[in-house]
């Protein structure tokens, strides 16, 4: 046991169990950017609790020397809307994949978001469903050849932040799967935020969807392909960040370059997570190859009331001058009689 | 003539006040049966009302029912049939004809036997009572809709206004006939709408010229006066079952020590325990109104990892949707209590009717091995006493547990004794206390209960989930361990026995002729017909249960040492065929009902009276 729960470092948070995800997996980046950032928040190990639901992601838990609930399909936003509701000073950690939250827990992942519970939610999206060998999931482009539609999909995907945003979300991030520095400072921004923080991460699956994003992720390119975002500072990409995103004259944003048709640095939009107006931030979630570079980095950071907070606010104030303050009190309230 | 109205002595009296469902009739039933209650008589209530909010109006689907029973004896049924049936409509006289006790009165509403009404409640004549074969009743006729306008003329209210109290004069009526002093109904009307001078004025005035009518027209009413009943000492008030369920459930949270958490959905007829319990954020309840029967159960599950003691509430259809969560909860092994409140089903069913739906749901409608504790309440009153019980297991022994109650119980209501906390059993949660020793699956060697550490405990931290796993928690795929953990699990559900009382019967105890067998709800009628067939010298002694899984333990011995055995229950044989699984050596005749409505005592006489009869003959 630690004598100070709240100087530790990495190798306290991994449990003594094996870790069997594929060589090569996303996921071993991700935990590991996650217990950084668990060190990061220095706060005590034993008020960390990791949730996860079904599919790779999942087996999360099992590998954190935290606190930890593995359970089932699409029910891991559920569960943890109790658990942090019941106990508001713990952080609470969602693990999650794109089937899980977005296909058979879709209704619960909405449900969290929209009441604001204080949990950080890291959404691994895969595009696939690895656990189940290959089939398609709710972000898979229309058109996909999965093991379930051999002659490819007929339906379009969710675009997670969009769906954040539509069920008032207040926090939304993005980040990839092997950029452990800046999925680390993601991971400490959304715990840091009050309320639902979902961070959608791009996870490579090495069986199933092997390069599914190298598109966007390949070293060569990621320049040119990535948006990284920063509060208060000018939205540039490429090698020579001369290449940002303006606002154009339809009201919507567009790719320009400094010192061309006369743009300028003031042209380029400054990055506000904190606007409660969320157009902008759905036009960032939106950027999709090859028009635009793909936004990472929090996109939204906006302040509002957290119902676990709101919880336990409206108990004391109705226990401030309630008349029943005991069980007792309430069986013997109302109208009672004796019988002698 | 004489003036004075006739005084009629009664020991017992079943009253149903009926109307549409816009009429009041839920609301003047029970004011007429709390005013009852204060006056010391035992009661027992039946509401039976449609699932539609306002089913189309003065049609027979749209009628809504409100049967009272009191006495000055024990009341253990709402009566199977009335003495006195209260109509508003024509709709009505036509819905409980068949509930109407021959020779009983029907005081109704003259004023609603128009054309119109005549034809929605589908009389194809001007008589309903000839159309329905209602000689030998006495029918008092009253104008009330017309004596309510009368009443209310100088209030200036609008026509829709003035027919909502007209349920007022029946109750005021009512009153008189049955001596009822008003004092506990004005007190409720002043506090109802203490916001609404006007509407306090209007109602207490028709409830007076109902009372004072019954005065006055003495000629045409007789009079009844139904003695207190000799009751156990004590402080008493008049609770319903879901009231009782919940506050059951605060006894036992403050009994641990523990914080209460429900998370839940809204679904009939088991909504008011949410409600109840949503209302005590007095006692620091967290309540979770959830997206779905599926996170109703999930937060539960979350609270309860997190050391509250949860609940969570639900009937039929929602229990179907929770079946994969609570079988998280039995291989997590943590404490919540899963309440159901049974209606008629399958599917939808009907919602708003009884049945004893889903016991083999409750015992065996999960995926796997998936053993729980399976309780079941059997009066509105001892509602709290079972939901006090199956928290009290659910965290001395860390398994979740179903709780059974059902829509006669839930929504009837009984004076209840009420207990003082000091009283009731204590609860010692299974808690954590060595963080060096602990083990997320070590167990007590007595009850094989694991230990409850939450986030939050230093030195505690572990890993729990859905997949099988070993003494650390961790995912075990071992054959062996697998057949070892189901073992465990079965086995700590068995070792609740250890815990339970044991069966008691009434009757013969020295064993008999006939056993009646039932559970749950149908104790109040099992009991009265029981205790009416004894008195007329049959050997007939009843076993009910209240503990279904696991079993009090003498429930072999017991059954052995009758002659035949009658499982009577409101559904196709279920406990019945729980029963020839558990006990294949005995023979289980089955009595068996599913029309959405309660055993009467007379079914189950004539069949224990049938049962005589071919034991006689063979």
């Amino acid at each position: 046991m630690l004598e100070n729960s709240t100087q530790y470092t990495i190798k306290d948070l991994k449990s003594p169990n094996e870790i069997r995800w594929c060589p090569g997996c996303g996921d071993h980046a991700i935990i590991n950017a996650v217990q950084k950032a668990m060190v990061t928040l220095a706060i005590p190990i034993e008020k960390y609790a990791v949730v996860s639901g079904i599919g790779c992601s999942s087996r999360f838990p099992y590998y954190m020397n935290t606190y930890g609930f593995h359970t089932i399909h699409g029910r891991a936003a559920a569960v943890a809307s109790g658990l942090k509701s019941a106990n508001p000073e713990l952080s609470v950690w969602e693990i999650t994949g794109d089937g899980d939250a977005l296909a058979i827990g879709g209704n619960h992942f909405i449900h969290m978001v929209r009441r604001n519970i204080d949990i950080n939610v890291i959404l691994f999206n895969n595009k696939i469903y690895g656990l189940t060998k290959g089939q398609y999931s709710p972000t898979c482009d229309r058109g996909k050849v999965t093991k379930t539609s051999p002659f490819g999909t007929v339906e379009d995907p969710f675009t997670p932040g969009k769906l954040v945003l539509g069920s008032r979300g207040t926090f939304f991030a993005r980040a990839i799967d092997s950029n452990v520095k800046k999925s680390h400072d993601v991971f400490v921004e959304a715990a840091k935020h009050k309320g639902t923080s979902v961070v959608e991460v791009l996870q490579n699956c090495v069986i199933y969807n092997h390069n599914i994003h190298t598109e966007i992720t390949d070293p060569k390119h990621k320049e040119d392909r990535q948006l990284h975002l920063e509060d208060n500072k000018p939205m540039l990409f490429g090698k020579e960040k001369n290449k940002g995103i303006i606002l154009n004259k339809k009201g919507k944003l567009e790719v320009a370059v400094i010192g061309e048709n006369g743009i300028t640095i003031d042209d380029i939009l400054v990055h506000d997570a904190c606007d409660a107006d969320g157009f902008l931030h759905q036009q960032l979630i939106d950027m999709k190859l090859p028009e635009f570079p793909v936004a990472f980095g929090v996109i939204r950071k906006v302040k509002d009331l957290v119902y676990d907070e709101c919880m336990e606010a409206q108990i004391k104030e109705v226990q401030e001058d309630a008349k029943i303050k005991c069980v007792e009190d309430l069986l013997f309230s109302g109208n009672t009689w004796e019988v002698k | 003539m004489s003036t004075e109205a006739k005084i009629i002595e009664l020991d017992e009296v079943a009253i149903r006040f009926s109307g549409d469902s816009g009429d009041g009739m839920q609301l003047t039933g029970t004011l007429f049966s709390d005013a009852s209650a204060l006056l010391g008589n035992d009661i027992s209530t039946f509401p039976d009302f449609p699932s539609e909010i306002r089913a189309p109006q003065g049609t027979v689907g749209g009628v809504s029912g409100f049967q009272v029973h009191f006495g000055a004896n024990q009341i253990n049924t709402p009566g199977d049939l009335a003495h006195v049936l209260v109509a508003m409509n024509p709709a009505a006289i036509k819905a409980n004809a068949k509930f109407i006790r021959l020779q009983g009165t029907i005081i109704y509403d003259s004023d609603s036997f128009t054309e119109k009404n005549l034809l929605k409640a589908q009389f194809k004549t001007t008589d309903p009572f000839e159309e329905l074969n209602l000689h030998d009743y006495r029918k008092i006729a009253v104008p009330i809709s017309n004596l309510t306008k009368e009443s209310l003329k100088e209030f200036g209210l609008d026509n829709k206004s003035v027919l909502r109290s007209k349920n007022m004069f029946a109750l005021g009526l009512v009153c008189w006939m049955f001596n009822r002093p008003l004092d506990y109904i004005e007190s409720f009307i002043k506090k109802k709408f203490a916001k609404k001078p006007t509407v306090v004025e209007a109602n207490l005035k028709v409830l007076h010229d109902g009372f004072n009518y019954g005065m006055n027209m003495q000629h045409m009413t007789p009079r009844y006066v139904v003695n207190p009943a000799p009751i156990e000492k004590g402080t008493y008030r008049t609770v319903h079952g879901n009231q009782a369920t919940a506050w059951g459930i605060l006894a036992a949270a403050e009994k641990a020590k523990k914080p209460l958490f429900i998370g839940s959905y809204p679904i009939t007829p088991a909504t008011d325990i949410l409600q109840e319990l949503a209302v005590r954020k007095d006692l620091g309840v967290k309540s979770f109104q959830a997206e779905d029967e599926i996170a109703g159960i999930c937060t539960t599950i979350g609270a309860s990892f997190a050391g509250h003691f949860a609940v969570t509430s639900t009937s039929g259809p929602g229990l179907a949707l929770k079946s994969e969560a609570m079988g998280l909860a039995v291989i997590a092994e943590l404490p919540i209590v899963v309440i159901n409140v049974q209606r008629g089903g399958p599917s939808t069913g009907l919602p708003t009717k009884t049945e004893q739906s889903d016991l083999l749901q409750s015992l065996y409608g999960r995926n796997g091995e998936s053993p729980m504790v399976v309780l079941a309440a059997s009066s509105p009153s001892d509602s709290f006493y079972y939901a006090y019980m199956a928290s009290k297991i659910a965290m001395e022994r860390m398994t979740p547990v179903i709780l059974l109650t059902d829509g006669f119980l839930g929504n009837g209501s009984q004076p209840m004794k009420l207990p003082r906390m000091a009283d009731l059993p204590e609860i010692t949660p299974a808690q954590a206390l060595d963080a060096e020793t602990y083990l997320p699956y070590k167990r007590d060697a007595e009850t094989l209960a694991r230990e409850w550490a939450y986030p939050g405990m230093k030195g505690f931290e572990h890993r729990i989930g859905g997949l099988e796993k070993g003494l650390d928690g961790n995912v075990s795929h071992d054959p062996a361990n697998h057949q070892k953990m189901c073992d465990i699990r079965a086995e700590k559900v068995a070792r609740v026995a250890d815990m339970i009382p044991e069966l008691e019967i009434y009757g013969n105890q020295e064993g008999g002729e006939i056993l009646l067998v039932g559970w749950g709800g149908t104790h109040g009628h099992l009991l009265s017909s029981a205790r009416e067939l004894r008195s007329e010298g049959i050997d007939v002694s009843l076993a009910h249960f209240n503990y279904i899984q696991p079993l009090p333990k003498n429930t072999e011995q017991i059954f052995s040492k009758y002659k035949k055995i009658i499982v009577c229950e409101l559904n196709n044989g279920q406990f019945a065929l729980y029963l020839r699984d558990q006990f294949p050596q005995f023979s289980y005749a089955q009595m068996n009902k599913l029309q959405g409505l309660p055993f009467t005592n007379d079914e189950i006489k004539s069949r224990v009276q049938k049962e005589m009869e071919g034991s006689l003959s063979c």
